[in-house]
Parts: C-alpha cells; sequence; structure tokens
C-alpha cells in the first residue's frame, strides 16, 4: 500500500521513487525492516569495470539507506592469481582449459591471504556476498563464522569444463546457499540454490537522462558520422563477447545500407586476456573507416550512456553470456537490441518485441539491415525495451530479491515466512 | 445476517518472493513424468503461478509452465492442451493436483509411439519459491473503503490475497471473495464476479485493475 506516501526527490531512496513509484520503495522499506542493523558484506575481485562492480557501487549504498549495515570488500592479488580466475571464468563458461598446479596455488594463496585481512570483517557478519570465482575460497579460513554465507555466481555455468568445476566445486559446497542468474545456470550443490537476474541503475552515471549536447558530442570526440546509422556493441574485449562476429556481421550489412560500427571496450583489472582480444579486434577493422574500435578508461560511463543513446541499434553477439547488463542497459535507452541466443539474453530480448535473437553473424547482419529498414519499427522495439527494464531490471526489483533471500536465511528457509 | 460490525475487518497483507531451483531438470516426457513425482509439492504450485513473478513479454500461450513447455520444448500441441485445462483449484490439495497431472502425463506416454524429447536447450528446470509475507497494517472494515485503495495496491498485495490465497484457503478462492461473503448476501453478486474473474492470462497489473474496477462497478450501481 502506497497511496499516502510521498519520497521527497533529495532523498536519497525519493530519488528512486520518482523513477519506479514510491510503492516499490515502501516495499523495500518493509522487507528491510527485519533486517535493520544486519551486518552484510559483500566481496568480489574488482572494485572498477564490468558488471558486478557496478551492481555493488549502488546495492552497497541502497541496502545501507534502508538501515542494513552494508559494506563492500574487494580482495587483489598477483599475476598469476588473476591468470586463474580468468581461466577459471572460460573454464566456467564450457571452455576446455587446463590449469597448472602453480597457477591453483597462486589463486589458494591469494584466497588465503586476504581471508587474514579480512578476518575481522568475515568472521563477525551476519550475512556474506562471495561473488563469482575469485574469492570463493575465503570460506574455508572462516570456520568460526558466526553468520551465513552465500555464493553469488554471475556467469553462465549452463556446461562448465568439468575438471575445472570439480575443483571448485568443494569451495562451493561449504556455503549455506548460492544465487545464479537464471534456472539452466543452477548446479548440483548441497544447499539452496536462488534464482535472481542481475539489473542496472537508472540513476548511475551510465544510465540517467543526458542533455542532447551531450550526446552529440561524441560524434566528434569519436570521428563518428552523425549522417550515418550507428550500431554499437559495449563490452570488455572478450572472446565470448565475439567482438570479431560483430565486424564480420555489419561488414555484411554495410554491403546493402549504410552504417558505422562502434566497438566500445572497457578495461577490467581482473581481466588479463583483454590486450589479446583488442588486438584481434584491431586487425580485424584495419582498413575499414566505419568500424571504430574504442578502448575507454573503467569510469567512461557517462561516455558509455552517451554512446548508447547515440546509436540506432544495440548489439552484443555474445556467444555465452551471464546476463548481459549492457543489453539492459541499451533497452533502458529506448533502443532494440540484437543479442546473442544465449544465457541472460533470451530473458531480455524478445524477437520482434525488444529485438532480436542471433546465433551468426549472418543472423545479426539480416537482422541490422532489417531494423534499419525501418525506422518506426526500431521506435517502437526501443519503448517496449524500456518499459520492460523498468518492470524488471531495475536495481529496486535487484534488491527486493536480495532482501527477500535474506529474510528467508534468518528465518530458517521456510517456504513461507511472516515478518513484521 | 451479518453485518459489518459483526465482519472481521479485512487485514492488507503484501508478499515478495524468491525462485529457488529444486536442482531437478528433465529433458523428455518419461523423464518429466517421473520428476513429477519427487519434486516438492511447493514446485508444483509454482509452475502454475510462477510466471507471474517472471519477466515476460508477449501474450501466455497455454496458461501454466507444464504445457508452455509441452508445447515449445517438446512441440506436443495435444499434451500442452490437456496439461493447460488441468485448474488447481479444482483439486482439494496440490497432492491431488500432482497426481492428476501424472495421470495426464502417463495416459499420454501410452498413447505415444515415442516419447517426446526436448533439446538440449530447452529442458524443463523445476523451481519453487519461498513467500514473506508482512502485515501492512492497512484494516478496512467496509468494502466501500477498501475500493478507493484498490487501484494502489502493490503487486505483492494482490498476489497474496488474490492469487496466494487459491492455494491458501480452504474456499480455494481469492481473500476479497472470502471476506466478502462474511456480510452474508449484501455482496453477493460482487463475490459472484470477483470468483468469476479467470485470473489465469493476466498480469499482476491486469489483475489489479480487473478487481478495482469490479468493487467500483459494483459500488455504482448501489441506489
Amino acid at each position: 500500500m502506497c497511496a499516502s506516501i510521498h519520497y521527497r526527490d533529495d532523498e536519497f531512496l525519493g530519488r528512486y521513487a520518482a523513477v519506479t513509484g514510491a510503492c516499490v520503495i515502501q516495499h523495500l522499506e518493509q522487507l528491510a525492516a527485519s533486517l535493520k542493523g544486519a551486518r552484510v558484506v559483500h566481496v568480489n575481485s574488482t572494485r572498477e569495470g564490468g558488471g558486478v562492480a557496478e551492481i555493488l557501487q549502488k546495492l552497497i549504498p541502497l541496502k545501507k539507506a534502508l538501515g542494513i549495515d552494508a559494506r563492500w570488500e574487494v580482495i587483489e592479488g598477483t599475476p598469476a592469481f588473476y591468470a586463474c580466475t580468468k581461466s577459471f571464468h572460460n573454464a566456467l563458461q564450457g571452455m576446455d582449459i587446463r590449469l597448472s598446479d602453480k597457477l591453483l596455488e597462486a589463486y589458494e594463496e591469494t584466497n588465503a591471504r586476504c581471508a587474514e585481512r579480512l578476518k575481522p570483517i568475515l568472521e563477525q557478519a551476519d550475512f556474506v556476498f562471495i561473488h563469482d570465482p575469485q574469492p570463493a575460497a575465503l570460506l574455508k579460513h572462516f570456520p568460526e563464522r558466526r553468520g551465513q554465507w552465500i555464493w553469488r555466481c554471475h556467469i553462465d555455468v549452463r556446461q562448465p569444463f568439468r575438471p575445472v568445476w570439480k575443483y571448485l566445486r568443494p569451495f562451493l559446497s561449504a556455503y549455506d546457499a548460492s544465487i545464479f542468474s537464471l534456472p539452466e545456470f543452477a548446479q548440483p550443490l548441497p544447499h539452496p540454490q536462488y534464482i535472481i537476474a542481475p539489473s542496472i541503475d537508472p540513476l548511475s552515471e551510465k544510465n540517467r537522462d543526458l542533455p542532447n549536447a551531450e550526446i552529440e558530442k561524441v560524434y566528434d570526440r569519436f570521428d563518428l558520422d552523425p549522417e550515418r546509422p550507428m550500431v554499437l556493441q559495449v563490452s570488455r574485449y572478450d572472446r565470448f563477447k565475439d567482438p570479431v562476429g560483430v565486424i564480420r556481421a555489419c561488414r555484411m550489412a554495410a554491403k546493402l545500407t549504410p552504417l558505422q560500427l562502434v566497438l566500445a571496450g572497457g578495461e577490467a583489472s581482473d581481466d588479463p586476456e583483454g590486450q589479446a582480444v583488442l588486438e584481434e579486434v584491431r586487425q580485424q577493422a584495419e582498413g575499414h573507416p566505419d568500424i571504430h574500435v574504442l578502448l575507454l578508461p573503467a569510469d567512461a560511463h557517462r561516455t558509455i550512456n552517451a554512446l548508447q543513446r547515440a546509436a540506432d541499434i544495440v548489439i552484443q553477439k555474445s556467444l555465452r553470456e551471464g546476463f548481459g547488463l549492457t543489453v539492459t542497459e541499451g533497452m533502458w535507452k529506448g533502443r532494440p537490441v540484437i543479442g546473442g541466443d544465449t544465457g541472460g539474453i533470451r530473458l531480455q530480448v524478445f524477437n520482434h518485441y525488444t529485438g532480436f535473437l542471433v546465433r551468426t553473424p549472418e543472423g545479426a547482419a539480416l537482422r541490422i539491415r532489417y531494423l534499419l529498414h525501418n525506422g518506426r519499427l526500431r521506435r517502437q522495439m526501443g519503448e517496449r525495451a524500456r518499459r520492460f527494464v523498468l518492470d524488471n531490471f531495475l536495481i529496486t526489483r535487484h534488491l527486493r530479491e536480495y532482501l527477500t533471500l535474506l529474510v528467508s536465511l534468518q528465518a530458517g528457509g521456510r517456504d513461507r515466512m511472516m515478518v513484521g | 445476517m451479518p453485518d459489518t460490525a459483526e465482519t472481521a475487518p479485512f487485514e492488507v497483507k503484501d508478499c515478495a518472493l524468491i525462485t529457488l531451483s529444486t536442482g531437478i531438470r528433465v529433458q523428455n516426457l518419461r523423464e518429466f513424468r517421473d520428476a513429477l513425482e519427487k519434486v516438492p509439492v511447493g514446485s508444483i504450485d509454482h509452475h502454475f503461478w510462477g510466471r507471474l513473478l517472471r519477466p515476460q513479454f508477449d501474450e501466455p500461450e497455454y496458461n501454466n509452465d507444464f504445457a508452455s513447455w509441452a508445447y515449445h520444448g517438446l512441440h506436443d500441441k495435444s499434451l500442452a492442451e490437456q496439461l493447460s485445462m488441468t485448474l488447481p483449484t479444482d483439486f482439494p490439495d496440490l497432492e491431488t493436483l500432482r497426481l492428476e497431472l501424472i495421470d495426464t502425463v502417463e495416459k499420454h506416454l501410452d498413447e505415444s509411439e515415442m516419447i517426446p524429447w526436448a533439446r538440449a536447450d530447452q529442458l524443463f528446470h523445476f523451481l519453487h519459491s519461498q513467500i514473506v509475507v508482512f502485515d501492512t497494517g492497512l484494516r478496512f472494515g467496509d468494502p466501500r473503503d477498501l475500493t478507493a485503495y484498490l487501484p494502489s495496491l502493490s503487486t505483492g498485495c494482490i498476489y497474496y490475497h488474490f492469487i496466494d490465497a487459491r492455494s491458501r484457503t480452504r474456499q480455494r478462492c481469492d481473500d476479497f471473495s472470502a471476506w466478502l461473503a462474511g456480510f452474508g448476501d449484501r455482496y453477493e453478486s460482487l463475490r459472484l464476479r470477483l470468483c468469476g474473474f479467470d485470473p489465469y492470462f493476466s498480469s499482476l497489473d491486469e489483475i489489479r485493475a480487473r478487481v478495482a474496477s469490479l468493487f467500483q462497478a459494483f459500488f455504482e450501481e448501489q441506489p
């Protein structure tokens, strides 16, 4: 019930209420009432770059605003640690990757060292969220922990490379619960497995409304042609994002319809493979002035926002994708999305409604041509896409599910709980 | 005849749900039948109503997840049609509903020359949900007063009072109808209209709008 509730626009929660409606915020406050003062810690391996860091940057202040004692800790490792965890990431998404004992030692050593540093915080926490495999081995260093530990997996682990899963499984089995983005990703583990899709923050630099003048600046800044339709893929330079496939698709489509492609990739401090993939992409783009390969700093959020708003079509032709927050971002800006028919993209892109799902560069080329040919349809799809994100993929929905999970764990995981 | 003074006020409750995996997934109809036998009974309930909680865009062609998978995963239209007409409210409890589903699938297996199967990326994943219910503190003694508030009820309230009530209560109907019944015949025509509303193809927003319009129309008709 929220008929009589009003939030001030200058209050932190009020700014969200202005986007989602007061009902949504009041619902969160009621749900959080039984969690007031609870110590909740999130741990991941990078403060900037990538979807996980972006979610945590907003989730923590929101939890605090609701009276929860939330904090965010980051583990830091050696180059060998990051090489190992990048291999984990690839292997969990299905790549056949053998890991040397030396790399696995670096993984366990980093976790042991970070456990020592974080002991006073994590040992006393009521709830600890461990994001992805990088800090997953922390748990075994906390036999005296007082709270419940939850492993949050953001990766498409539908068909993990078995030897790597076998190595990680004992670390993960000890958790009290795990969270996956889609039902398809859930794995046999001896604890409750929650399904929670990620989200975007409508008020972040990357997603808030921008003045037209700022959007138009990207044409000059990146030497783009304002008269030529623009196709944009935003993602780190990673083979699973198939940037080379996107270039092929656009080259095929460009034979019949004029367009320019922008590949905008950020750097993530925990991804040692990015440079090699970027070089491959640059080679493929060489000699094609309408293909723009951009390497943006991790904090170029407003620039990405402006590029997404300047684009006519957003593409995310991933071969594997945990969720695809860049899809959500593009949809929030009212753009139709051509997405790889995989993982969480399927949860967002609906053929002929919010965009198109494709499996090949040829499929992407066909849909680029189709959308560029029909401006009215493109706008209609874009409007539906924005509404769909408003209803389903904003951070307030994400937070509601986290709070529900915490209340559930607090109450012993019963199917039906009364609070308040 | 009981009147407003004798009927307990309507207590507005809200809820939040979270989805869990049961860890059980199946690829063909025989596996599906076996899984129906062993999944927690809450999973059966979830697959009839869980779509209300999921992001979706298109109009639901079939009104429960089992029927939808039979069509989209197994490409078996006749099974999809049969499963779509299995209504939870026709059965006294979820265990009886489970037996009915198993019976429908077994009968279909007996009649099939081959076991229908789905592609590897079209498996059926059995899910279930947990519900957290909280009291909003709002109470309504008079249905006329509730009418004004209905359009602003959260979708959580609607889920709890209009959907969850069907598996929670003995009457297998919604909480609004149950409350109105406490007033005797006075609101009988409104109660019957609420009971006659088929919520299977609507979103929670649409259910809220429909319930609000039924209340509003009833009171506009009153002298």
